[in-house]
């Protein structure tokens, strides 16, 4: 069988399953959930040290960035000036040139403002940025990013930590025709058979959070989102059966007594 | 103690009063900061963190040292 391998930016990957850090309820779960996951790639933020309490455990003391990639994003800014600023940040903490931009235009949706993602895409990928970028499933806005740079287009299934699941099956499927870097689909997941549903309209990833970590037993969830993502890779790589209404038997009718 | 001798800075949205001559350097080691797992902002302009001992604070200086954090 040819090699599968997801290649982001030149940089090759096994797992085609990227996990958030966020919302777990200690350093400890986050970092088993991961290691049960199986994921090469793990979204982090940007945040002020707590200058008054140096006791508070660091995420670099439990998800090692040398043997798992740490994907800074910029979760929580509403502009490209803040956006900008975090990734220049994240850059300087330790040489990361793949990011994930998000730059969200709504409180109560977090729905991407796509004119500042779009902007920032153009300048973050001039500064020598890797950019992968969280957008909506709009065929037209997603061509513009991907022809400003982006390294992968992250469209949503559904609103962030929703976990509604693919909400719009025939923009994915416009997009997996049009989309030449690796296309990812980024929130909304909710259960497994979300992930497999992405994975069977041809994306190359899916990046879930919220599903794993705010899921009852987090350890099996993100066990289950691994077999997902491959189960759905496998599935839509195997060229599957044409489907018809009429039942067609699966036993042959010679030898019938 | 002389107060002509102290400034006022911000680190990360809290007001410290510092002595004069007190480098960037000082104020990690002051804070106990891993520098090679943070990222240092001088009034919103990145510090490159080979030089933090040549870099005094003025009065009313704004400092933001980030890191990561878990998140999505």
């Amino acid at each position: 069988m040819k090699s599968d391998i997801l290649k982001i930016a030149d940089t090759k990957f096994k797992s085609r399953l990227i996990v958030g850090t966020g919302k777990y309820k200690t350093m400890k779960e986050c970092a088993k959930a991961i290691k049960i996951s199986g994921a090469d790639i793990v979204t982090v933020a940007v945040r002020r040290v707590n200058i008054s309490d140096k006791t508070k455990p660091l995420l670099m003391d439990y998800i090692n960035p040398k043997k798992i990639t740490y994907l800074p994003n910029t979760a929580g800014c509403f502009n490209s000036k803040e956006a900008l600023r975090t990734l220049r940040l994240a850059r300087e903490i330790g040489g990361w040139k793949l990011v994930k931009l998000e730059v969200l235009g709504d409180k109560k949706n977090l729905f991407p403002e796509m004119i500042e993602t779009l902007k920032s895409t153009e300048i973050l990928t001039k500064e020598g940025f890797k950019v992968m970028v969280y957008c909506n499933d709009d065929p037209l806005m997603c061509k513009r990013l991907e022809n400003s740079g982006a390294s992968a287009i992250m469209p949503l299934a559904a609103p962030i930590g929703s976990g509604l699941g693919i909400q719009n099956k025939t923009n994915i499927k416009i997009l997996r025709q049009q989309t030449k870097v690796p296309l990812i689909i980024d929130a909304g997941i909710g259960q497994a058979s979300d992930a497999v549903e992405a994975m069977e309209l041809g994306c190359d990833a899916v990046l879930i959070n919220t599903a794993i970590a705010k899921a009852k037993n987090p350890f099996q969830m993100a066990e289950s989102m691994k077999y997902a993502v491959i189960s759905g890779r496998k599935s839509y790589l195997s060229g599957r059966i044409i489907p018809n209404l009429k039942g067609s038997p699966s036993t042959t009718k010679k030898g019938l007594i | 103690m002389n107060k002509k001798n102290k400034i006022k800075i911000v680190v990360n949205g809290k007001l410290l009063t510092v002595n004069v001559k007190f480098s960037i350097k000082n104020l990690i080691e002051k804070l106990k900061t891993p520098i090679n797992k943070v990222a240092i902002e001088l009034n919103e302009e990145i510090v490159n963190k080979k030089k933090l001992s040549q870099i005094y604070l003025k009065n009313k200086d704004r400092i933001e040292i980030v890191h990561f954090i878990g998140g999505g």
